[in-house]
């Protein structure tokens, strides 16, 4: 049932952003929550957009989601225009919040997508299980949303996100709800199955410490205008883990995102 | 400490408040029926010139033949006598007049229902409908069902159309107007984060409605029908009050009133109170059911 993974690594890029621009119209006036966007991300990549609250980060997310439309300039997505590529499933988006259904259990929380996509009973049995077992939550399939805390409930989103193998997951501050201790293990976990699953994973956060340690690219936002200050790029060996954190590499890239943040913010003011 | 005991057993449980509201009823009842008829009966007393006590007003005024107020024990008697004493096919029968009430008002309440689940569905999926219904329907609403009741049955019979179809067409009246409330709230419930999920699936409208709009509505809709479910029996009623009405609760109260049997009102009047709470209390099982089944306990 794994359908052709498509244009993965090859010439086309996962994602490919050309000056882009998004304009809000408001009641009161125009908010111009993105201007001149220009991102490639390719097959695999783990990238980070990290920025003050109100750069963007939510907008630019779901503009490549084709959630929101983009005033001008050009996106594609798997080599697709960014509306063709959500009609094809392109990919897994992980939101704020879990968004579970709560009058569905927790296995047929991730059976949604996967009815939508035409899949049998049994391959939805199936594909909840392995998911499930992924994010580390067998035995909850029966239980209902409102019975796990927040930190399951977001795993159960991720796994559903997985669920129906898009090429790419896409998430919002999937753990800026959370504890501390709670998000250095989801974090640790995250890692695990990007490395178990290739995914192009675009995610959004306003933690250095979490973009640092997930991404391979980081792009630092500033706002009012919301745009791209810089693009990092970081080389840490892929089955780290948390104690990297303490190493002179890490500590480095960390400030150099932070003086990124900085600049940002001293221009934008 | 007996009495304490006993205090708290009265308060604590669920019998103890029911049986001390019950009773205090009761005897507000017969001292009221004593009030409310007392000046018929001092009339007649001073007009024969008897001496009356108050053990004997008392006495009188609970066992009057047309009391303008009568007492529990009469009414128990006129409910004993046409529920369970006639024969259930005897126009002279409670159960008879429920049924004839019931039928109509059941079908007026599954046409409401459904009236009122296919005009929301239409409001929130189509604007124009959205701007151009809720008016109208709000505007339905204003008319006084009393006004309303006796031409459409009027107009209807003139056309041949009696018996069941026009009853049941003024429960739906009052039926559809809380559905029509409640689901379009309820179809409008989900937040946009879920919409949003959905449209990540590139689900199509179909599929929004039957796995996240309808089934978000549920608790809404379940709100909605147990104001409908009693507004149906009442529907009903109102409906068998014109003239011609052979049979049913509201007819049974027209004829108590021309006759002037108050007792027969009030049995009445309770028979359809019992059937309201008793259809109010189904529609609250099915809900709690529906509610354990979606794993919405709380
Ligand atoms: N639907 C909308 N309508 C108007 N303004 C919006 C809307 N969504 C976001 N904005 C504005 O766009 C800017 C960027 O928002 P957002 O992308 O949510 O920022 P971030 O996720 O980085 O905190 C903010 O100023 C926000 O107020
Ligand atoms: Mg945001």
């Amino acid at each position: 049932m794994a359908k052709p993974s498509s244009s993965k690594g090859s010439e086309s890029s996962a994602i490919d952003i050309n000056n882009l621009f998004l304009t809000f119209e408001t009641q009161t006036e125009p908010v111009h929550a993105l201007s001149d966007i220009n991102l490639k991300v390719e097959a695999g990549d783990f990238v980070s957009l990290i920025g003050p609250s109100g750069c963007g980060k939510t907008t630019l997310l779901r503009v490549i989601a084709d959630l929101e439309k983009p005033t001008s300039g050009s996106i594609t997505v798997e080599g697709k225009t960014a509306h063709q590529a959500r009609l094809d499933r392109a990919y897994g988006y992980v939101f704020q919040t879990p968004a579970l259904l709560p009058w569905r259990n927790i296995e047929s929380n991730i059976h949604l997508p996967l009815e939508m996509s035409g899949y049998s009973k049994s391959e939805q049995k199936k594909l909840s299980q392995e998911y499930l077992s992924l994010v580390s939550l067998t035995g909850f399939e029966k239980k209902y949303p409102w019975q796990l805390s927040g930190g399951m409930q977001q795993r159960v989103s991720i796994a559903r996100a997985l669920s129906f193998s898009p090429d790419m997951l896409l998430m919002d501050e999937p753990f800026g709800a959370l504890d501390e201790i709670t998000r250095d293990r989801l974090n640790e976990e995250l890692l695990r199955l990007w490395e178990q699953t290739q995914k192009t994973v675009v995610f959004v956060t306003h933690s250095i410490p979490e973009a640092v340690f997930l991404s391979t690219k980081i792009v630092v936002m500033s706002a009012r205008p919301g745009k791209i200050i810089d693009v990092i790029d970081t080389n840490f060996p892929k089955d780290r883990n948390l104690d990297i954190r303490e190493s002179k590499e890490f500590l480095k890239v960390s400030q150099l995102v932070r003086e990124g943040l900085k600049e940002g913010h001293s221009d934008g003011s | 400490m007996e009495a304490k005991r006993l205090f708290s057993m009265l308060i604590g449980g669920t019998i103890g408040p029911v049986v001390i509201l019950v009773t205090a009823i009761i005897m507000i009842w017969y001292a009221g029926a004593v009030y409310l008829n007392s000046s018929f009966l001092i009339d007649r007393y001073e007009k024969n010139n008897i001496e009356w006590t108050f053990s004997q007003l008392a006495s009188d005024s609970w066992s009057m033949e047309r009391p303008v107020l009568p007492s529990p024990h009469q009414i128990a008697k006129e409910l004993k006598k046409t529920i369970w004493d006639k024969k259930i096919t005897s126009p002279r029968s409670l159960v008879y007049h429920s049924r004839v009430t019931l039928s109509s008002s059941m079908v007026g309440f599954l046409m409401g229902t459904f009236l009122g689940i296919l005009l929301s569905v239409g409001i929130v999926y189509v604007a124009a409908l959205d701007r151009t219904l809720m008016p109208w329907i709000i505007t339905s609403q204003t008319i006084p069902i009393l006004a309303i009741a006796p031409m459409i049955v009027v107009v209807l019979g003139s056309m041949g159309i009696i018996g069941l179809v026009p009853k049941a067409m003024i429960s739906t009246y009052l039926c559809f107007f809380p559905v029509v409330v409640g689901m379009v709230k309820g179809l409008r419930s989900p937040s946009i984060i879920l919409v949003d999920l959905m449209n990540s699936y590139s689900a199509s409208k179909v599929e929004v409605f039957w796995k996240l709009r309808l089934p978000a509505s549920l608790p809404y809709l379940f709100a909605s029908l147990k104001v409908a479910i009693a507004l149906s029996v009442v529907g009903a009623i109102v409906a068998e009050l014109p003239a011609g009405a052979q049979g049913g609760l509201g007819a049974r109260l027209l004829s108590g009133s021309y006759y002037g049997q108050t007792s027969l009102i009030w049995a009445a009047l309770i028979t359809a109170s019992v059937i309201s709470a008793t259809l109010v209390t189904i529609v609250g099982r099915m809900e709690r059911a529906v509610n354990n089944r979606m794993g919405l306990q709380i």
